[in-house]
């Protein structure tokens, strides 16, 4: 299996970083996994850790008063979980599930916003590409708003 | 503004005379049908006069609902087999509600089939994308079944389809033997999922960077709304699929079907007789002003 500094520059999220940034960002950083159905976290815990996926898939769980829980989006691949590590009060909003065996690479939360602070430069390139995952978000969110598929009816 | 007048009725009229008795309804009986969705029914229907419907995938009829009106509805069956006509039918409204409540037996009127197809022959020797939203897997289906006919002629073929929740997806048993038995990557997601669902919750957009495929020698089928339609058309083109290489089913609403009311311009194009399959490179400059 890879180390984690040979893998984070195959993922989407950390591409185009240099190496001496990846190397201080992967200090952060642990390989997980996750069963089927294990929870990462709870909507409302203590939210100190940030996730990349690098195999299966993560349910993002809402809860709402008239369905219960209701899956609003999934992380596979590629894909990235958790800015509430990011701004205080650093608490999760949604909860979050392995819909099936998971592999990622846990940051944690308080190690990279140390390294964000001391290094501007490594804090704004962290940041942009933060940004980007919430901008596709909320783009994706929109649509959903305005029913994609015309199936509302 | 491109006016009526304007618009080129030889090629309409020739195309309307070439459909023959193209406004003259035949009746079809409904044989059987399926609940496919919450809201969405499949008819097969068999011509009373006996004469099988000949098709090419991505065209529609005017099915005509008596007492209640006529509506385009495209054919959701197998274009390589001669058989039940079939249509795959979304209750959104008056004439459609009539359609997915008609019970074996009824007699229903059918004019067509009308309009292009999908091409998807084109396609040969090269990758397939279908890409589609909702109820749009429907009018897809005939392309998927014909490309499924030769299948060795392809090289990969993905189907990405979108639906709003896990009870929205159609033809479930269809994808998953597409799938397992075809080889054709299948990647299913929804809006949102009940706790129990264990699939990808997303839009159908998103999948479109996530799938292998030559761009430049990639045909890309596309059915769904129009907001949809137009996402997925800028993510293809965004890996550098040709606009020429990229086909969409547009809809609008329809009256006579064959080029010569009007009811279905866009702009310089009569829907019914020049589409309703379009390339990209065609709609693309018209898009500004798509929804007029
Ligand atoms: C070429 C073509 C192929 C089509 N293929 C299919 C198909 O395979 N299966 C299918 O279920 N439908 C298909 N449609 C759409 C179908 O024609 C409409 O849903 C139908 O005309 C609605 O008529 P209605 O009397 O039931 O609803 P109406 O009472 O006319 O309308 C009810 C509601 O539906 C909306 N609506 C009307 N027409 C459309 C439309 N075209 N698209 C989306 N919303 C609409 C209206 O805005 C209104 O809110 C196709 C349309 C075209 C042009
Ligand atoms: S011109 Fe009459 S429906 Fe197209």
């Amino acid at each position: 299996m890879q180390t984690i500094e040979e893998y984070l520059p195959e993922h989407p999220f950390f591409a185009g970083l240099d190496q001496p940034t990846l190397e201080l960002l992967a200090g952060c950083a642990t390989n997980v996994h996750f069963d089927a159905n294990e929870v990462l976290f709870h909507e409302g815990d203590q939210a100190d850790t940030f996730y990349i996926v690098r195999k299966g898939l993560i349910a993002i769980q809402v809860q709402s008063p008239s369905a219960g829980g209701v899956v609003v989006d999934t992380a596979e691949a590629g894909g990235v979980v958790g800015w509430s590590w990011l701004v205080p009060p650093y608490r999760w909003m949604f909860d979050a599930r392995a819909s099936e065996p998971t592999s990622a690479v846990a940051f944690d939360g308080a190690c990279l916003r140390g390294k964000c602070e001391s290094d501007p430069a490594v804090g704004y390139a962290l940041m942009q590409r933060v940004a980007r995952v919430m901008l596709d978000r909320l783009e994706a969110a929109r649509l959903r708003l305005i029913d994609m598929y015309g199936s509302s009816s | 503004m491109t006016s009526l007048a304007e618009h080129d009725h030889a090629d309409a009229a020739a195309h309307a005379l070439a459909a023959g008795d193209a406004m003259l309804p035949r009746p079809y009986r409904v044989v059987r049908t399926r609940q496919d969705t919450r809201d969405t029914v499949t008819l097969q229907l068999e011509p009373v006069d006996g004469v099988p419907l000949k098709f090419s995938a991505g065209q529609f009829t005017m099915l005509h609902a008596f007492g209640v009106g006529e509506v385009p509805i495209s054919i959701s069956g197998d274009p390589t087999k001669e058989g039940l006509l079939e249509h795959t039918i979304r209750n959104v409204g008056s004439v459609s509600g009539a359609l997915v409540a008609a019970a074996p037996g009824t007699i229903l009127a059918v004019r067509g089939p009308f309009g292009t197809g999908w091409d998807v022959s084109d396609g040969m020797g090269g990758d397939v994308v279908f890409i589609t939203g909702g109820i749009g897997l429907a009018p897809l289906r005939p392309a998927i079944l014909e490309l499924l006919a030769n299948r060795e002629k392809y090289n990969r073929v993905a189907l990405l389809y979108g639906a709003r929740t896990p009870d929205d997806i159609l033809f479930g048993d269809e994808l998953r033997k597409w799938a397992d038995l075809l080889g054709i990557v299948v990647e299913v997601t929804v809006d949102s999922g009940p706790h129990s669902w264990r699939g990808r919750v997303g839009l159908v957009t998103q999948l479109i960077p996530r799938i292998a495929f030559d761009p430049a020698n990639t045909v890309a089928l596309v059915c769904g709304p129009e907001v949809m339609m137009r996402a997925c058309a800028t993510a293809l083109r965004g890996r550098g699929v040709p606009a020429a290489s990229i086909r969409l089913s547009m809809e609008r609403n329809m009256k006579c079907g064959v080029g010569l009311c009007g009811h279905c311009q866009l702009r310089e194009l009569f829907i019914c007789v020049d589409g309703p399959v379009l390339t990209y490179e065609r709609l693309a400059p018209l898009m500004s002003r798509w929804e007029l």
